[in-house]
Formats: structure tokens, C-alpha cells, sequence
């Protein structure tokens, strides 16, 4: 091989990769490259031309036009002593259709299991997504757009982004949402900053352990670095005692976090910890499942100054865990310290309805250090996802959607439950998720499961450095999460999987101690 | 009319008046030229105690939010609550209607340091440049 | 065929009773909700979304995207944006089953494709920066500088080094400060020079002990190349402290020069930039940061790490960095971004990525050669991907404003440029054509503002005229806020 289109560049100090520089190419060739297509010798300059438009002819005369004699003559601003000498070991270009090859190839190896049934859960989740919302996002107009600071030539995604605050607002049965923010983590951290600015306390923040863990890692590396207490509260019943609650909010406490339906599943009893918040003079702030509302109360309802989401559950793929939306809405005192973008709805100079961005003083670009977060690039497709989704679906659909989740997790339980080596590990109420104990070899088990065709988890096992191991004891406990895609045959499967997995490994294990 | 050359001054642009231990405190002409269109005033509450140079509110416009500063330290006494709903009085009469707080304060020297009204309008033609 | 269709709300359009997305009961047997869900928690009613029919859905929302100018309709040059070309074969790809429909928690052994396609970002990011370690969680630029300003502060920490503040040049983007007051530093602003680039006196002035991290863009706001970078890296390395670049402008030298080469000791992406993401009328982005090797260990985990299984193949698994500084989101990262960036970066190769970033160049000094007359560049004879004109001059002359211009500009087919950024320069219009864009285009792009400056200013004062709206009253919408629509009414 004396020309490796595919050369690559590893660290140096990797002492895994072997090196040889062949004459030819000054670039750094790897001994593996042969686990990928090696490109057979040829000159292949690449797409980037068909993204380009200038021919060899304009160039030279716009050359001309700026006085200078070649391209590399614009680069003389840079010192010569930092211009790259050679070409950057990057893999050689590949023209459309051998990369639509290349990625097939290696999208292949993430479905070699034939696509099995996905029951897992833990914030991300398989619902169904109509064509309509696939559509929709798929339009050049909403998807090259940049951020609409140009009012006027940017109505159609300012217009959406109005909608989707209306309608995540009836779903979270608050005042006002934003425009979104990344993720559900992130969001946690935000409306728990948001809080130490309406409350002006700074110095304490408690947290269910309930609360999904990588939440909490999330905020704990957001507070870790300001002298602010983060108080996880235990719950080792998977769902909070108010009254351990009620003694850990005090005059400096910020707010108190809480998840509903809890990252186990389970419910917890809402309207008594908002209450507890309010007379500790904290706000509470919920994160809560956007599909839940289908049949579960709102956080509004309930009295959460600050409801949160993770808004994947509207018509967002799962694209392993991103993009996805992060819902914030609050209530509308609270509008000038609230993160994110805001759209506004106001007249234009011959008094037509028309949409701005608003409240900007808030925002980066305008108070900079002051800001009431660093965020600009927020999730703005994804939140069109959502208010497509949620205009398709309706309150109807909606309800639909809810039910068919929380009937079959019923159903799944009550399945699961009866096989010998499996428990439910918390006895609470639940809606779409929960959490399960394998007397067994987990890791064996979920092979064995997916062998089947059928995935669960997240393993609590994945969680067990978060705060000082409040998973601890749960190692042999997962989630299982269901959605309205599921189907009898499929949680039936699910059951008799387990069941046959269960017992295996119990056989092995009998097996092994004789 | 208040008479603006009795007044001091800061270089953050807040105005004040003493009488005796009571002191009114509000942002000047042109500060509010400056900022533009207003659409927002946070004011503190009755009782709040306030150091020298602490941020006692903000005033928003459209462009620009700009905090609002306690000159000298003090008690607020008073909060003009009326500016939240009529921002024209800032912009109108800023040194009249356009009161925003009244500070009990216990040192009589205190504000000794700000400017008077002939240097503020030194400093403002300067920043214009 | 001037389109109305869309002003109504998508909640105004609701009829009671009208439905879309219609899904079947669970096929279990019956359950009843009231014993599954105990009462106190239960719904009277579901949220009152809008009820529509399915066309309905479709046809408001196709309209709506009339209303917008975008890259793929119109010529975009927004300086600091990159609004390039968004090629539509990372849109078909990015969907492939098998990578858009991967659950995050599913095992490691089932997902090595995408695994590799993940390890092999940070190896091409970490080549393009110069900067070996590469961690692909945040979710835009944003977050990646705080992201990296904690890994700085983490890594002054544990060299048990006490050091407070952040430093940036007042050409900054806003993102630059409110990182880093939200990573816990102080803030301090530095004078740019008269030349639009760091003034090195201003700087030593500034730099001590106390000192963690310069916070640079480079090439800089004004489209500058900071010539004296090297210069500016010792002063800081000799203090101990840290050189941040911020990558919002790498189409300007990917494949020129690197961060890491002159003197950078981390930086973000913005992979929605750069590498094509695309913008989502306002993301989703992809923030990923590259640092030196020394600072690897201080990154957010996951990263994915490369091993050999037990026949010898490759194995990719995700890992966290033995002195992480914890989580910064949830998850892996905006991957289908991630992915978009993958695919570009694949289908260019080195000599591709030089060649955007040449062309981007060339456009820009084009487009400053062209306007030179008609506007003032204070900064700068030569620009780098962007440069940033100032309509000062016709301020006094003509009485239009940049902001009027800018209005204008929708007139005549162009969004506008950036107007009012960076805020060192005044009536400032930042200009970044991009390298996807031909000399017809910039041609007839020049034209058009010159005709501006030519026309009645009662004309461009009033603009735009032809656009969905005119210009919405900012003010009222700031006192007033109207965030929401109203419920609907019931009679009707």
C-alpha cells in the first residue's frame, strides 16, 4: 500500500498504534486502517468542490479585485511560523456515494442485533413519532434559519417558537416556558441558578435522590465551584418521605428539586413537598415526564414554581441522547430571571400581529457577565419537534399516548413480578417506568434478554459513583421503561425472556456451587 | 421643578437629595437618554439596608439593562412603587416624579465625595466624546 | 400570492373534536386507570392543547416556514454565524436506522459502529485544533467554554494554584463573559488596541498570578488575525495561566494553521458552524472542546476510549477521565450533530477543509474590496472569513443607520448581516459570506447595497417593505410581555 487514503491521525504516545510514514505521504499511516475500506490509489479531490462555486477563473479575478496575487497571500496575516507546513491527517475525502457506503457500514454494526425491541428508559424513551413532525423539521426553511434577531425575515420560526411556549405552558400548567435549553440535565441547573436569583439565596440547594442521577451530576458540577450546599435527601423507599424533606429546608435554602415521575418510576407526593418549599420561602422546582400530563396532574397544578423537562418524549428521535430539548417554565413573576431566549408577541408599525425576540436584556449578547445564563445556541428544531408533535396529538392524543404507556408498565409489572428471581423494587405507584431486582448475574441476564431481542436498563450498576453510592445495594436493579409502541406479544416476549434468563443463570449458579 | 444644581451626582449617573437624614435617590437625564426606550424597573423593598455602591435595583430598556447603585449607605425608607406602571415619569421628569427611593442614612457626612452639579456636567460631556 | 395562510396561532386553528394523531388502546388486557394511578395524582383532564386535523398540522406549519429567509433560500451573511451551505446528504445519513434511533443507554458492545464513528470526531477535532484530548459533550459553544473554563479551574486547583480571574478582550462575544462569571470568575475586560487586536501592554498590564485564563477569538471579531498571538500566548504561559480560544471562527484557518499550534491551550467548536450542523433557526448546536494532553484528565466524561478486544479488533468504549470535573449534561452530547460535522469532515478531507477555508477568505476580502468605497472598514486591510464595516459616515451623510440598512437589505433579498457586533466599533456591520456562495452572489449582493445608499433615506428609514411584517415595536413587547396565547373561547 503506498498511499493510504485513510491515513489517520492517533496520538503519538499511543503506544497501541504502530507508525510508518510511507515516501509518498507525509502522513501518518496505521497499521489498523485495514479494518476500514482502504481507498485504492487515485486523485480524488473531494466534495468540497461541489459545496464550492468559484471556477479557477473567478478566483483569479476577484484576486485581482483585491490586489493580491494568490489565496496565499490572504494568509499572510498569519505569522509564518504557525502555518501548517503540511496537510492535516485527517481520512482522505470520499464523494457522496461512497460515504453513504461508509456510513451505511457503520450504522450497520449498530443494528447487527436486528433491532430489538427497546424498553429502556431512565429519560430517553421510544415513543412514537408521526411523519408529519419529520417532515415539518425537514423543511430548508426552519432547518438553515439561523436564530431570528432579523424579526421580519425570520416570522415562520419566531411564530412556531410563540406556539411552542403557549402550548408547553398548558402542559406544564405554568405562566411562561422559553424557547428551550439544551437538555433535561442542564435544565435542572438552570432553574436551580434561576432560583438563587428570584429567592436571593445562594447558599444551599436540596435535591431528591430521586432525581435522575445524571441530573444530579449535572448540578453538582454546575455548583461544585460556588459556595453553594448541594443536600441530596435519600430514598431508599424509591420515593421521598416528605417529613425528611421538611427538616432540610431552612431561611437559606434556594429551592428543592424534585423528579415526578421519579427517575425510579415511582410518584411522589408533589403537592405536599411544593407545599413544604413555599413555607421554607424556597421555590420548588419539578422535573417532570411531558407525556405524563396526558393522565397525571401538571406541575402547576400542583403549585411547582419552576417545571422542567426533558422534552424528548415530543417527537424527538433518540439519536443516541442528542440533541434533545430542554423544557423550562416558571411562573410569570419570575419572566426576568428566567434563562434562555424569549419570544414575544406584539404589532408591527401598521399594527399586524408579529413575533420578536424579547426580554433580551436578560440575555449574553446583551448583559454579558451579568446575564441570567452564558446560554445563545439553544435546541430550536427540537422545540419545533415539539410543537408539531403537540399539535398533532392534541389533548386527545395525548391522553391516548399517556394511558397506553401507563396500562402497559401495568401490565408489565404484573407479568414480571410473578417470575420466581424477580422482584419490583419499590411498592409505589408508578406511571410508565420501573424499577426491577434480579436475584442473579445482571450483566448475564440482560445478555441473555437481548439475545431475545429485548433491551432494559438503564442497570443501576452505570450510576454507582453518584454521590457517594446512594445505589448501593441496587446493583442488581434496573429500569424497564414502556411506551404506546408496545405491544402484548412484545412485553409478553419480555416476560418469557426474563423468565427463561432468570432461570438460566440461577442454574448456572446452582450448577457452579456444586 | 427641582432645582438640579443643589443635587449631587455619581458617575453611575444616580442623582440625590438631602434633607436632613433623608436622602431621595434617583438616575439623571442623562442617564435615561442614554439607555433609551425603558421597559422595565425593579426597585427594593422598604426596610432593606444598603452599603455604599451596593446595587439597590435595575432599569431595562430594550437594548441594555443598567443596575442602579446606593451612592451612600442607608435604610430605604421609601420606594416610588408608582414608576413600575408610568416609566414615562423617568423619562419626563427624572429628577422629580422620577424619584426612585428615599434612604434614611446615619452618617450626615456621608456623599461628601460625589460630584456637584457643574463637575457631573464636566463628566457627562466627556463620556459623550 | 402573497401568503396570509399563516397568521392565525396554531391554537387558534383548534376546533373541538378535530383530531390528527389517533393511537389505539394498549392491546393488554383492560385496565382501569383509576386503579392504576391513585386519585390525588390524576388528571380531570388532559392540557388544552389545540385540535386539528392532520392537514391542518401540515399546512400551518409549511406555511410558517414561508415567512423565513434561510441559507437554503437566500443569501445569509451573517458575520460570526457561518451560515454555509448545509449539505442535504448529512440530513439522510444522520437518519439512518442503526445511528437515529439509538437508545443512550444501550450496551456498548451493541453500538461500536457509532462508538467509532464518535472516537473518530475527537481524533479529527483534536487534528484540526492541534489539540490532542477532545471531549464532545457540550451542546453548543456556550457550554463548552464553561465547560472547558471548569476543566481550567479544576486543573489550578488541583496544582493547588488559587487563581480568580478570566480575562477578554471587549470585542468578545457575550458568551465569553457569562461563561465565565457562571464558572465562578471574575470578569475582567480588556481595551483592544486601535488595530482591532489584542494591545499587548493592556494585556501584561492585567496578567498575574491571579490570572487563569485569556479568553481569545482568532481570527478575532473584527475578522483580524491577532498576528501577535505568539506574543500574547507567552505572556500567559509565563504567568502560569491559560490561552482559550473560542473556535466560533475556525472557517477561517481550519486547515491553515491551529489553535494548539499558536499557542492555544483549549478551545470550542461550533460544530453547527463550521462543520455545517446545520442552525435550526437557533440550534440545536455541538460545542466541542479540544485541550492539551495535560488538561486530559480533567475532562467531563463520558469520552470514548479505543482498545483491542480478545481477536485483536478494535473496541471502543466509553470511559471517564480519572480527575473528570463530573458531568455537563446528561448523556453522551448532541451526537446527530456530532454526526452531520462526521460526514462533512469525511467527505472533505484536509485538502476540502483548506479549500472552504481559503474560499471563505477569499470571499470575504472580495466583498470588503468591493464595499470599500462605499462603507468604512476601520480595521483591518485585509480580512480573514468576515470583516466589519461601519455606517458611521452614512449616519452623518444620509441619516440611515446600520440597523436601517439592515432592513433593508430584506428588501431587496439578502438577510443582513450582523449589525451592532462587535460593540468596539460603531454602526458596526459584520459581513461573513462563507465559501458556499459564488462572485455572482456577492456581486449582485454589493449592488444591492449600494442602491441602498443611493435611494431616498425615507425609503430604507421605513424598511423593509416587502417582507411578511414590518418592523415589530420592540418596546411594547418589552413592557407588556405577551409570552403565551390566550386560552381559546369556547363560544365562537
Amino acid at each position: 500500500m503506498k498511499y493510504c487514503q485513510f491515513a489517520q491521525q492517533y496520538r503519538v504516545y499511543n503506544d497501541n498504534t504502530e507508525e510508518t510514514t510511507p515516501e509518498s505521504c507525509n502522513r501518518l499511516v496505521m497499521k489498523d486502517c485495514t479494518v476500514r475500506t482502504c481507498c485504492p490509489e487515485r486523485d480524488f479531490k473531494g466534495d468540497a468542490l461541489a459545496y464550492l462555486f468559484n471556477t479557477p477563473d473567478q478566483q483569479q479575478e476577484m484576486l485581482q479585485a483585491i490586489g493580491v496575487q494568490s489565496i496565499d497571500d490572504l494568509f499572510e496575516q498569519i505569522p509564518q511560523e504557525f502555518q501548517l507546513k503540511s496537510p492535516l491527517k485527517i481520512p482522505a475525502p470520499l464523494p457522496e456515494m461512497e460515504l453513504e457506503r461508509e456510513m451505511r457500514k457503520l450504522a450497520a454494526r449498530n443494528t447487527k442485533d436486528g433491532g430489538r425491541v427497546c424498553m429502556l428508559g431512565g429519560g430517553a424513551y421510544d415513543h412514537f413519532i408521526p411523519a408529519v413532525v419529520d417532515e415539518i423539521v425537514s423543511r430548508g426553511e426552519f432547518y438553515t434559519a439561523y436564530t431570528p434577531y432579523q424579526a421580519e425575515a425570520s416570522q415562520g420560526s419566531l411564530q412556531a417558537f410563540f406556539e411552542y411556549q403557549t402550548l408547553i405552558s398548558r402542559l406544564s400548567g405554568m405562566d411562561v416556558s422559553n424557547a428551550s435549553l439544551y437538555e433535561g440535565g442542564t435544565s435542572v441547573s438552570e432553574a436551580a441558578f434561576m432560583a438563587m436569583r428570584v429567592t436571593g439565596r445562594h447558599d444551599r440547594v436540596v435535591v431528591l435522590g430521586s432525581v435522575h442521577p445524571e441530573y444530579r451530576e449535572v448540578l453538582a458540577t454546575y455548583l461544585h465551584h460556588l459556595n453553594c450546599e448541594l443536600v441530596v435527601i435519600p430514598t431508599p423507599e424509591g420515593s421521598v418521605d416528605p417529613g425528611d424533606v421538611e427538616q432540610q429546608l431552612d431561611e437559606k435554602t434556594a429551592c428543592l428539586i424534585i423528579q415526578h415521575p421519579n427517575f425510579f418510576g415511582c410518584l411522589e407526593e408533589v403537592a405536599e413537598l411544593t407545599a413544604l418549599a413555599r413555607k421554607a420561602g424556597a421555590l420548588s422546582v419539578v422535573a417532570f415526564d411531558p407525556i405524563s400530563v396526558g393522565v397525571l396532574n401538571r406541575p402547576g397544578d400542583y403549585g411547582a414554581d419552576i417545571a422542567v423537562a426533558e422534552g424528548q418524549p415530543l417527537g424527538i428521535p433518540l439519536q443516541y441522547g442528542g440533541p434533545l430539548l430542554g423544557i423550562l417554565s416558571c411562573r410569570k413573576e419570575y419572566v426576568r430571571k428566567m434563562p434562555g431566549r424569549l419570544i414575544g408577541q406584539t404589532v408591527d408599525k401598521e399594527g399586524r400581529r408579529s413575533f420578536v425576540l424579547n426580554l433580551q436584556a436578560r440575555e449574553q449578547h446583551i448583559r454579558r457577565d451579568k446575564a441570567t445564563s452564558n446560554i445563545c445556541t439553544n435546541q430550536g428544531l427540537l422545540a419545533l419537534r415539539a410543537t408539531v408533535y403537540l399539535s398533532l396529538l392534541g389533548p386527545q392524543g395525548l391522553k391516548e399516548v399517556a394511558e397506553a404507556c401507563c396500562q402497559n408498565a401495568h401490565y408489565a409489572v404484573t407479568e414480571l413480578q410473578q417470575i420466581d428471581g424477580v422482584e419490583v423494587l419499590f411498592d409505589r405507584p408508578f406511571f410508565k417506568e420501573f424499577s426491577l431486582r434480579f436475584d442473579g448475574d445482571v450483566d448475564l441476564i440482560l445478555r441473555q434478554v437481548a439475545n431475545a431481542g429485548f433491551e432494559i436498563g438503564p442497570h443501576f450498576e452505570r450510576f454507582r459513583n453518584v454521590d457517594g453510592g446512594q445505589f448501593a445495594g441496587w446493583e442488581n436493579s434496573l429500569l424497564v421503561a414502556m411506551t404506546e409502541k408496545r405491544t402484548k406479544a412484545e412485553i409478553d416476549g419480555l416476560v418469557k425472556a426474563v423468565k427463561n434468563a432468570v432461570a438460566g443463570v440461577q442454574e448456572m449458579a446452582t450448577s457452579a456451587a456444586r | 421643578m427641582t432645582d438640579t444644581t443643589t443635587l449631587q451626582y455619581t458617575k453611575s449617573h444616580e442623582w440625590i437629595q438631602k434633607q436632613g437624614d433623608l436622602v431621595t435617590i434617583g438616575i439623571t437625564d442623562f442617564a435615561v437618554k442614554q439607555l433609551t426606550d425603558l421597559v422595565y424597573i425593579d426597585l427594593p423593598d422598604v426596610g432593606r439596608t444598603l452599603d455604599a455602591g451596593e446595587t439597590f435595583g435595575e432599569v431595562e430598556s430594550v437594548k441594555a439593562v443598567s443596575d442602579l447603585y446606593a451612592p451612600i449607605p442607608g435604610e430605604v425608607v421609601e420606594v416610588n412603587d408608582s414608576l413600575a406602571d408610568d416609566l414615562a415619569a423617568l423619562s419626563d421628569d427624572p429628577f422629580g416624579r422620577g424619584w426612585m427611593i428615599k434612604m434614611k442614612v446615619a452618617d450626615s457626612a456621608a456623599g461628601e465625595s460625589m460630584l456637584d452639579h457643574t463637575e457631573y456636567e464636566k463628566f457627562c460631556a466627556s463620556e459623550e466624546h | 400570492m402573497r401568503n396570509e395562510s399563516a397568521t392565525q396561532l396554531i391554537t387558534e386553528l383548534s376546533a373541538p373534536g378535530r383530531r390528527a394523531a389517533i393511537f389505539p388502546k394498549a392491546d393488554i388486557p383492560a385496565t382501569q386507570l383509576d386503579d392504576l394511578i391513585p386519585s390525588q395524582h390524576r388528571a380531570s383532564s388532559p392540557p388544552a392543547l389545540p385540535e386539528l386535523a392532520e392537514g391542518d398540522v401540515v399546512r400551518h406549519f409549511v406555511n410558517l416556514s414561508t415567512k423565513n429567509m434561510s441559507v437554503d433560500t437566500h443569501f445569509y451573511p451573517l458575520g460570526s454565524c457561518t451560515m454555509k451551505y448545509n449539505p442535504k446528504r448529512h440530513e439522510r445519513l444522520a437518519s439512518l436506522p442503526g445511528l437515529v434511533d439509538l437508545h443512550p443507554y444501550k450496551q456498548e458492545d451493541s453500538i461500536q459502529g457509532m462508538l467509532q464513528i464518535l472516537f473518530e470526531c475527537q481524533q479529527i477535532l483534536g487534528e484540526i485544533a492541534g489539540l490532542p484530548s477532545v471531549s464532545l459533550q457540550p451542546a453548543a459553544g456556550a457550554h463548552g467554554e464553561f465547560t472547558a473554563l471548569l476543566v481550567a479551574s479544576a486543573y489550578f486547583r488541583d496544582r493547588g494554584e488559587n487563581r480568580t480571574k478570566v480575562l477578554f478582550p471587549n470585542s468578545a462575544h457575550g458568551t465569553n463573559p457569562a461563561s465565565a462569571a457562571l464558572a465562578g470568575f471574575d470578569c475582567i475586560q480588556l481595551n483592544s488596541g486601535v488595530d482591532g487586536l489584542v494591545d499587548l501592554e493592556e494585556l501584561k498590564a492585567h496578567v498575574d498570578d491571579k490570572t487563569a485564563v485569556f479568553m481569545i477569538t482568532n481570527p478575532n471579531t473584527l475578522g483580524l488575525f491577532e498576528t501577535d498571538i505568539g506574543k500574547v500566548a507567552d505572556i500567559l504561559h509565563e504567568a502560569g495561566a491559560l490561552l482559550y480560544i473560542d473556535g466560533a471562527n475556525m472557517n477561517a484557518i481550519m486547515g491553515r494553521t491551529r489553535p494548539g499550534d499558536f499557542g492555544g491551550d483549549m478551545m470550542h467548536y461550533n460544530v453547527h458552524k463550521t462543520f455545517t450542523g446545520p442552525h435550526g433557526a437557533g440550534g440545536p448546536g455541538s460545542g466541542p472542546i479540544a485541550v492539551r494532553d495535560y488538561l486530559a484528565d480533567y475532562l467531563p466524561g463520558p469520552v470514548v476510549s479505543k482498545t483491542t478486544d480478545e481477536n485483536g479488533e478494535p473496541y471502543y468504549s466509553l470511559t471517564t477521565p480519572p480527575k473528570t470535573i463530573g458531568r455537563i449534561r446528561s448523556f453522551f452530547g448532541n451526537v446527530s450533530i456530532l454526526l452531520r460535522g462526521y460526514c462533512y469532515l469525511r467527505t472533505l478531507g484536509a485538502e476540502g477543509v483548506k479549500a472552504a477555508a481559503d474560499n471563505a477568505v477569499l470571499n470575504a476580502n472580495y466583498l470588503m474590496a468591493r464595499l470599500k468605497n462605499a462603507f468604512d472598514v476601520p480595521h483591518g486591510k485585509l480580512c480573514m472569513h468576515e470583516f466589519v464595516a461601519s455606517a458611521s459616515r452614512i449616519v452623518k451623510e444620509r441619516g440611515i443607520s446600520a440597523m436601517d440598512i439592515a432592513k433593508r437589505l430584506l428588501d431587496k433579498g439578502f438577510h443582513a448581516p450582523t449589525v451592532y457586533f462587535p460593540l468596539v466599533v460603531s454602526e458596526a456591520m459584520m459581513i461573513e459570506p462563507t465559501e458556499t456562495e459564488s462572485k455572482e452572489t456577492l456581486d449582485a449582493f454589493v449592488d444591492a447595497l449600494i442602491t441602498i445608499l443611493e435611494e431616498e433615506p425615507e425609503t430604507v428609514k421605513a424598511a423593509p417593505w416587502t417582507t411578511p411584517v414590518s418592523r415589530p415595536d420592540e418596546v411594547q413587547a418589552a413592557r407588556k410581555p405577551i409570552l403565551t396565547a390566550p386560552e381559546e373561547q369556547t363560544t365562537s
